[in-house]
């Protein structure tokens, strides 16, 4: 179907056109490794803006959310709410002054818990507050006491727990393994 | 690393991100690192009510093995070129497995 380009391709940066800058090796033969090292950015093509290859890792990611006050979405579906004090490439991090915040139907709820380090397998995402928006929750949420909604939250999870099971038995008598056995998420 | 690359060519393009705990996450793509996590800017959710802690949240961290797909702009994405990258890419690891 596409023509056979002659040479590197024209606008897929940066690893080929890195190889195309760096002098004389024989054709075919991969360029030295420096996706993630030094040297000048290579010139895209136009409309496209370069950055340079330090801005593509985990920590210049995670460098500009440090000491602001986050969300941290956990895999077993918990809710931390923090300030960002130290992390690692991994993702491990720490987090200051964490409030765990439950939510329930219509309902939700802060437990204080302090100082947190997770493992960065765990998280599974983690999203910077609005301070315009700060612990801004849709309207049909209201605040609770933690006794109710940790209560109701238990009976929903020990729910979703039988119909994770019942349904996770049907799939694998289909043959099928779930992605996440009987974790509960959201 | 192919993938890696062309994730930085779509840098500033919306992309949408479905996690595999079926959040869908619209977005611009801000960075993207060796392990696929990706930052995106501000992000709006599809279902929001459905998910409330992140309705004060402007710009997300998306850890990347809890991704199941990425939805890309298809104006963004050359697939002849993704493919000859491939090819080629493929080629270079058969080469450098015969040479041991």
């Amino acid at each position: 179907m596409s023509t056979p380009q002659p040479g590197p391709p024209q606008g897929f940066p940066p690893s080929h056109q890195q190889q195309q800058q760096h002098p004389p090796g024989p054709p075919g033969l991969p360029g030295p490794p420096d996706m993630m090292g030094g040297g000048p950015p290579p010139p895209g093509p136009p409309g496209v803006p370069q950055l340079p290859p330090q801005m593509f890792t985990t920590a210049a990611q995670l460098l500009d959310l440090t000491d602001k006050k986050l969300m941290v979405a956990l895999r077993d579906g918990r809710k931390l709410l923090g300030v960002l004090r130290s992390w690692d490439q991994f993702g491990n991090l720490v987090l200051q002054n964490t409030v765990e915040r439950l939510f329930v139907q219509n309902l939700y709820a802060d437990v204080e818990r302090g100082l947190f380090l997770v493992r960065g397998e765990n998280v599974s995402l983690l999203g910077e507050i609005d301070l315009d928006k700060d612990d801004y929750i849709p309207s049909p949420f209201k605040q609770a006491p933690v006794e109710q909604v940790f209560a109701l939250k238990k009976a929903e999870e020990a729910e979703r727990k039988v119909h994770d099971k019942s349904r996770s038995r049907r799939l694998a008598a289909e043959g099928f393994e779930g992605e996440h056995n009987g974790e509960a998420i959201i | 690393m192919l993938f890696f690359s062309f994730f930085k060519t779509l840098v500033n393009h919306e992309v949408t991100v479905e996690l595999k705990n079926d959040i869908s996450i619209r977005g611009t793509l801000k960075s993207v690192d060796q392990y696929l996590n990706i930052k995106l800017d501000d992000i709006s959710v599809v279902e929001e009510l459905k998910y409330p802690h992140l309705s004060s949240v402007k710009n997300v961290f998306i850890r990347g093995s809890v991704v199941r797909y990425v939805h890309l702009p298809a104006a963004a994405v050359d697939t002849p070129l993704l493919e000859d990258a491939t090819r080629r890419e493929a080629s270079q690891a058969a080469t450098k497995a015969k040479q041991g």
